[in-house]
C-alpha cells in the first residue's frame, strides 16, 4: 500500500532492541538480588564487623543447613509448615474471594455486612491464637483456622476493592448483551478484579508465613516455627538462622510462583 | 418548541420501529439536594431500516435518551414503543471492549452468554470479523489494538447476535479524523448489507449528515428535540465525495444555525 518502503540500518535495529534486552537482563538479575544481601553479611561476619555469636556467617549457617538436609530433619519441618499454610490459605482464600465479589457487586450487602468485617479485620490474628487453640486443639486444625482467618480478610478486601473499581461500562456491556446476574458475577466482576485478587493473594502469602511461624512457636511439635523456637531454647543460633532462612525462602518462592501465575492469567494488566 | 418537521427521507421505509413519546428523565443528587432534568418531553419516531442521528452539544441529554432506549436507565415519564423481537444492541462511546478477552471472544461474548454452541459461534464470529476487517487480529488481546480497531470490535459485538435495532453512542467520538472517516464509510457499508434500524448519537454535525437518513437536533437545558431534518443524499454514499455536494454544506449551515439559536435562547 505504502509508496515508500522503509529500510532500517542494522545499527538502528540494534538500538531499537536494546531496551528490551536490558529489561530481560534486569529481570534475570532480579531473581538473584536477595543473594547480594547474603554476600554482604558473610563479609561483615568474617571481618567481625558484626557479632558472630548472634550473626554467624552464612557459610556456617549453610554448613548447619547441609547437615539438616542430609539427615532429612529439615524436610519434616518444611513439610509440616507447607501443609498448614497451603490448607489454611485455600480455606481462607476461596470464601474471601467469593464474599468479596458478592459485597463488591451488591451495595445493600456492603452496607449491612461491611461494618461487621470492618470491626473484625483489625483484630490481630496472633492475639486470637490462644482462643483458637482452645477451640481447635494443638493439632493442625488450629493452624489451618488461624491462617484461613488472616488470608480471608486480605482477599475479601482486595477482591471487593477490585470489583468496586470495575468500570461501569463493562457492566453495561454485560447487561446489554443479556448477561444474568451470575454471568455478570463470574464473567465481568471476577476477571475485572483479578489484578486486585492477585495483590491480595501475594499479601496473604506473606502474612501466612508470619502467622504460621508465630502459631508454631506456641503450640506445635513440628514445623519451621517450632524448629526456630526449639533452637532458641538450646541457644543453637546457626540452627535458628537455618529456620529463619528456610521460612523466608518459602515465602519468597510462594510469592514468586504467584507472580508467574499472575503473568499467565492476567496478561492484560501491566506488571 | 418543535420546528416544522421536514418530510421523511425515504418513502420506502414506512413501518415504525421505534416510537418515543414525551420521554422525560431527571436525576436527583441527594448530597446537593438538586434535581437535574436530563431529557424533557423528547419525541421522535424511527422507521424500520432507517438510520437516524441525534446531534447536540455535550450534556444535552442525548446519551441519556439512548441509554433509556437500551434499557440501561429507567425513564421518569413518557413512553417508548419498540417494535422488535429482541432488545436493541448498543455500541458504546468509550473503550467497552473487555480487556481479558481476545478479539474473537469479545465479538462472540453475547453468543457465549446465551450458550450458543462453540462451532456455530465460531462460524458466526468469523463472519463478523470478516465484515468488520478484524480477521487478522482475531486472537489478539485488546490492549494491542488501536482505538479504531477497538471500536470495530464493539461494532462487531453489537451485530453478532443479529438484533433488529442498533444504538450507537458516539462510537467514533474519541478517534482521529482520518480513522473516523474510514469507519464511517465502513459503517455505511455494513448498514447497507445488514439493513438494521440505527439510532446514532453524535456531537459532530458533519458526522450526522454523513451517515443519517434523518438528523434530529437536540438542545440542552432541558434536553429536547428542536428539529427533524431529512438528509437527501443517495445511497450508497461516498463519505469523501458527498462533501462536494452543495446541499451538504447548506444542511451543515442549517444545523449549526439551529444549535446556535438554541444556545442563545439558553443564555437569554
Amino acid at each position: 500500500m505504502s509508496l515508500v518502503t522503509a529500510k532500517l540500518t542494522e545499527e538502528q535495529i540494534r538500538e531499537l532492541k536494546a531496551p528490551a534486552q536490558r529489561e530481560r537482563l534486569f529481570r534475570s538479575i532480579s531473581y538473584f538480588s536477595p543473594l547480594l544481601l547474603l554476600l554482604l553479611w558473610e563479609v561483615a561476619s568474617q571481618l567481625n564487623v558484626i557479632d558472630r555469636r548472634f550473626f554467624p556467617p552464612p557459610s556456617a549457617i549453610a554448613g548447619t543447613a547441609w547437615q539438616m538436609i542430609a539427615s532429612f530433619e529439615i524436610f519434616d519441618h518444611v513439610g509440616a509448615t507447607l501443609r498448614r499454610v497451603s490448607v489454611g490459605y485455600v480455606m481462607g482464600a476461596i470464601p474471601g474471594i467469593l464474599l468479596g465479589l458478592f459485597l463488591g457487586l451488591s451495595q445493600p450487602a456492603r452496607r449491612v455486612l461491611g461494618p461487621i468485617f470492618a470491626a473484625l479485620y483489625p483484630v490481630p490474628k496472633i492475639a486470637i491464637l490462644p482462643l483458637i487453640l482452645l477451640i481447635f486443639g494443638v493439632g493442625d486444625a488450629s493452624k489451618f483456622v488461624v491462617i484461613a482467618i488472616g488470608v480471608f480478610f486480605l482477599l475479601l478486601y482486595n477482591t471487593m476493592g477490585g470489583v468496586m473499581q470495575t468500570p461501569q461500562i463493562y457492566l453495561d456491556v454485560a447487561k446489554n448483551a443479556g448477561a444474568t446476574r451470575l454471568q455478570t458475577f463470574f464473567r465481568i466482576a471476577l476477571p475485572s478484579a483479578l489484578p486486585n485478587i492477585f495483590t491480595g493473594l501475594r499479601l496473604a502469602a506473606g502474612s501466612s508465613y508470619i502467622i504460621i511461624a508465630a502459631a508454631e512457636f506456641l503450640g506445635a511439635r513440628s514445623g519451621v516455627g517450632f524448629f526456630i523456637w526449639a533452637s532458641w531454647q538450646t541457644f543453637a543460633v546457626s540452627r535458628m538462622f537455618v529456620g529463619i532462612v528456610v521460612i523466608s525462602a518459602l515465602g519468597y518462592f510462594t510469592i514468586l510462583a504467584l507472580e508467574l501465575i499472575e503473568r499467565k492469567l492476567v496478561p492484560w494488566a501491566k506488571h | 418548541m418543535t420546528q416544522a418537521a421536514l418530510p421523511l427521507g425515504a418513502g420506502m421505509m414506512s413501518e415504525t420501529a421505534i416510537e418515543v413519546r414525551n420521554l422525560t428523565k431527571a436525576f436527583y443528587d441527594a448530597d446537593s439536594d438538586r434535581t437535574t432534568v436530563a431529557a424533557y418531553e423528547v419525541e421522535f419516531e424511527v422507521k424500520r431500516g432507517e438510520f437516524v442521528c441525534i446531534v447536540g452539544p455535550s450534556g444535552c441529554g442525548k446519551t441519556t435518551v439512548l441509554r433509556i432506549l437500551a434499557g440501561l436507565e429507567t425513564k421518569l415519564g413518557g413512553s417508548i414503543d419498540m417494535k422488535s423481537e429482541n432488545p436493541p444492541a448498543m455500541v458504546f462511546q468509550e473503550a467497552s471492549v473487555l480487556p481479558w478477552l481476545t478479539v474473537r471472544e469479545n465479538v462472540g461474548f453475547p453468543l457465549s452468554l446465551k450458550g450458543v454452541a462453540a462451532a456455530k459461534r465460531r462460524a458466526r464470529v468469523d463472519e463478523l470479523l470478516e465484515l468488520t476487517g478484524l480477521t487478522d487480529f482475531a486472537d489478539a488481546l485488546p490492549h494491542r489494538l488501536s482505538g479504531g480497531m477497538k471500536q470495530r470490535v464493539s461494532v462487531a459485538r453489537a451485530l453478532v447476535d443479529d438484533r433488529e435495532i442498533l444504538l450507537m453512542d458516539e462510537p467514533f467520538g474519541a478517534l482521529d479524523e482520518q480513522t473516523r472517516l474510514v469507519l464511517q464509510q465502513e459503517l455505511l457499508r455494513i448498514w447497507e448489507t445488514t439493513g438494521k434500524t440505527v439510532v446514532f448519537i453524535t456531537h459532530s454535525v458533519d458526522e450526522a449528515l454523513t451517515l443519517a437518513d434523518r438528523v434530529l437536533v437536540m438542545s440542552p437545558r432541558p434536553g429536547t428535540i428542536i428539529a427533524d431534518l431529512a438528509v437527501p443524499f443517495d445511497r450508497p454514499r461516498d463519505v469523501v465525495e458527498m462533501r462536494r455536494d452543495k446541499r451538504f454544506w447548506d444542511l451543515t449551515y442549517e444545523v449549526w444555525r439551529l444549535l446556535a439559536s438554541s444556545s442563545t435562547e439558553h443564555q437569554a
